[in-house]
């Protein structure tokens, strides 16, 4: 459908390598150690921040956290490969389902091993749907995946015994271990979790997008017929970009349902897909930076707009429903004004500065 | 047996309705290659446009009316204020516009009119195995189908819309004025759109009324083939018979995950929709 300019694959190599004062030792490292290095330093600006919060802060910091993991598979889909997925709510909710299944019926498994198989559940579940769509490509791809977000709850309600129907699933996960009781409290605790999964789960999407496999993707999303002829195995590279983004999902829908301690079908309907696209091209498409701009985006505009609306004393259907337009108008006018994103007008911003100043 | 006729009447009934959000679709998408996700938005406002009318003039017809010149208004506006600046730029981005457009449009609606359902009456009796209102349906659609393509076919205004959507240069260069017939597909395809949510929307509507509705609809365009008029006509009357089947057969909860079994086997035997022809690609 889209055909993305080489001017939107800015990486984050250059923001990276200048966080560090010798670029020059910096450089040799390999691109792993490197991520590993940045996801420490990020879990490290994390810790800071939630001790310096409160509670309440800390449960929206674990929001953002697995919202911008998820919209980080998304990217590493739309932006790499080029397959514009509207079905990326569908995997979280079937990470959000294990996730809760997982704590409802095996609840000595620590949340560690529950993240594992929720991994490997994600996998499956790509597998599947990446194997049956890798034929379809550009609106087609994003109509079928569309039909999959609006469907997928629909199972909740059909297999209601197992999944609770309407009302979804209410579990109990452990709080904080022991030796850190007093310490942290349980949301700063569970923040904690989630963005420890999270940076490790940014850090191997970092490595596979400046990867081979990554090349391979962004061959195909340029030009998918010069691609096959150079030698790319284009199914193959799609089905894959397709798992990889999918166990993202899965992950950050089972970092949800531990966060939040509920699930349910109506959480994940199809204006949450449609917001986590929405909200990664409006971040900026290139770029992880621009997951975490996508992931603030949805959870503070949300929160804004709700205090927007008590503020002006609305009526309740207009307080419900002012989050979604506010959410919507500030897309439109992103993207009217800066076409490239917030990570774009913001690199724009510092190439003018730069320019200024030498 | 009787049971089976019910479904297959029912299901073709329905089948209009989603043949028209698909045309609504394929218009917009040969004109401007790209997906309006904000269709059923655009028919959302004109459904409850059509609602204050009716309920202010005690009219139906005039209702109606008021219904197709609300989506028309909106579809070219929509083209001309938001969409146009924004294609230039990415068309990727013009997606997620209608995207956004939608969320804006649903929750607006939601803001004035109020989430709760409110009753919408049918044009016709709807009682009984075939009704009326399935039969206006059916007639209604065949006729706007047949109508777009005397249009499209015989008329120069036809000829005009064909060549901006195909080859805009070349158009441009014969003195066509390609960003007005643009602004015309948007509305004439919102037009159609409008049509579609007045046969969907009753008998209860609410902003959330389209959303399966815009999902059989998307089905049957892509199923058609997203560049093929006739595709999606029929589109949609096969995605409504299957989806009446599998609602009376196996249970409603699963009809919209069939719709992506349907989507699924079609499209790996026919990559572009049934009725596409295969296409050469330069590299």
């Amino acid at each position: 459908m889209s055909q993305p300019t080489a001017q939107r694959e800015k990486r984050t190599a250059p923001t990276e390598a200048a966080a560090v004062p010798r670029p020059s030792r910096w450089a040799v490292l390999p691109l792993p150690v490197r991520h590993l290095v940045l996801a420490a330093l990020g879990l490290a600006v994390v810790t800071g921040l939630l001790f310096v919060t409160g509670d309440l802060t800390a449960l929206r910091i674990a929001a953002i956290g697995y919202t911008m993991l998820a919209i980080a598979g998304l990217q590493l889909l739309v932006g790499g490969s080029g397959q514009v997925s509207l079905g990326h709510g569908a995997f979280m909710m079937i990470g959000a389902y294990a996730m809760a299944l997982l704590v409802l019926h095996q609840p000595m498994l620590p949340i560690s091993a529950n993240l594992g198989i929720i991994v490997v559940v994600s996998i499956v579940a790509g597998l599947a749907v990446g194997a049956a769509t890798a034929r379809l490509h550009g609106p087609y791809l994003a109509g079928a995946t569309l039909i999959l977000a609006v469907g997928l709850p629909g199972l909740a309600h059909r297999f209601h015994d197992l999944l609770g129907g309407s009302n979804g699933l209410n579990i109990r996960t452990a709080g904080v271990p022991p030796f850190l009781q007093g310490l942290v409290s349980t949301s700063e605790w569970r923040a904690l979790v989630v963005w420890t999964t999270v940076v490790i789960g940014l850090a191997v999407l970092a490595t596979i997008s400046s990867g081979r496999l990554g090349r391979r993707m962004r061959a195909i999303r340029d030009d998918e017929t010069a691609a096959a002829m150079a030698g790319v195995p284009v199914g193959k590279t799609k089905v894959v970009a397709f798992v990889i983004a999918s166990t993202a999902g899965g992950l950050a829908g089972g970092l949800q349902a531990y966060v939040l301690g509920t699930v349910t079908p109506s959480s994940f309907t199809l204006v949450l897909s449609l917001t986590l696209l929405a909200a990664l091209v409006m971040g900026g498409i290139g770029s992880l930076w621009g997951a975490l701009w996508a992931a603030i985006a949805i959870v503070y505009l949300q929160i804004w707009a709700t205090d927007l609306a008590r503020a002006m004393d609305l009526s309740r259907d207009a307080e419900n429903n002012l989050p979604i337009v506010f959410f919507g108008v500030v897309l439109i006018l992103v993207l009217r004004f800066w076409p490239l994103g917030v990570h774009g007008a913001l690199q724009s911003l510092r190439a003018r500065l730069r320019a200024r100043n030498s | 047996m009787t049971h089976f006729i019910n479904l297959t009447l029912n299901g073709l009934a329905s089948g209009a309705a989603y043949a028209a959000l698909a045309l609504s679709l394929v218009i917009i998408y040969q004109a401007t290659r790209l997906v309006n996700f904000a269709q059923p938005a655009l028919a959302l406002v004109a459904v409850y446009a059509a609602y204050t009318i009716t309920q202010l003039t005690g009219s139906y017809w005039i209702g109606f009316a008021a219904a197709l010149i609300v989506g028309l208004v909106a579809g070219a506006l929509v083209e001309r204020v938001i969409i146009r600046p924004i294609a230039k730029t990415s068309q990727l981005n013009a997606i997620i516009v209608t995207l956004g457009l939608l969320l804006v449009i649903q929750g607006g609606v939601g803001m004035i009119w109020g989430n709760e359902q409110h009753g919408f009456s049918y044009a016709f009796s709807y009682v009984g195995r075939f009704s009326p209102a399935d039969g206006f349906a059916l007639a209604a659609v065949g006729a706007v189908a047949l109508l777009l393509f005397l249009v499209y076919r015989f008329t120069p205004f036809g000829l005009r819309m064909r060549a901006a959507a195909f080859h805009p240069e070349a158009a441009r260069l014969s003195g066509v004025k390609v960003g007005l017939m643009l602004t015309a597909g948007w509305g004439i395809a919102s037009l159609i759109g409008a049509l579609a949510g007045m046969l969907a929307g009753p008998p209860f509507i609410s902003p959330n009324v389209f959303d399966v509705v815009f999902v059989f609809g998307i089905t049957a365009a892509v199923v058609g083939g997203l560049d093929n008029p006739f595709g999606a006509v029929i589109g949609g009357l096969l995605i409504g018979l299957g989806m009446s089947y599998v609602s009376g057969y196996l249970g409603p909860e699963l009809a919209t995950l069939s719709a992506l079994v349907i989507v699924v086997l079609v499209l790996s035997v026919r990559p572009d929709g049934i009725l596409s022809r295969p296409t050469a690609r330069k590299v």
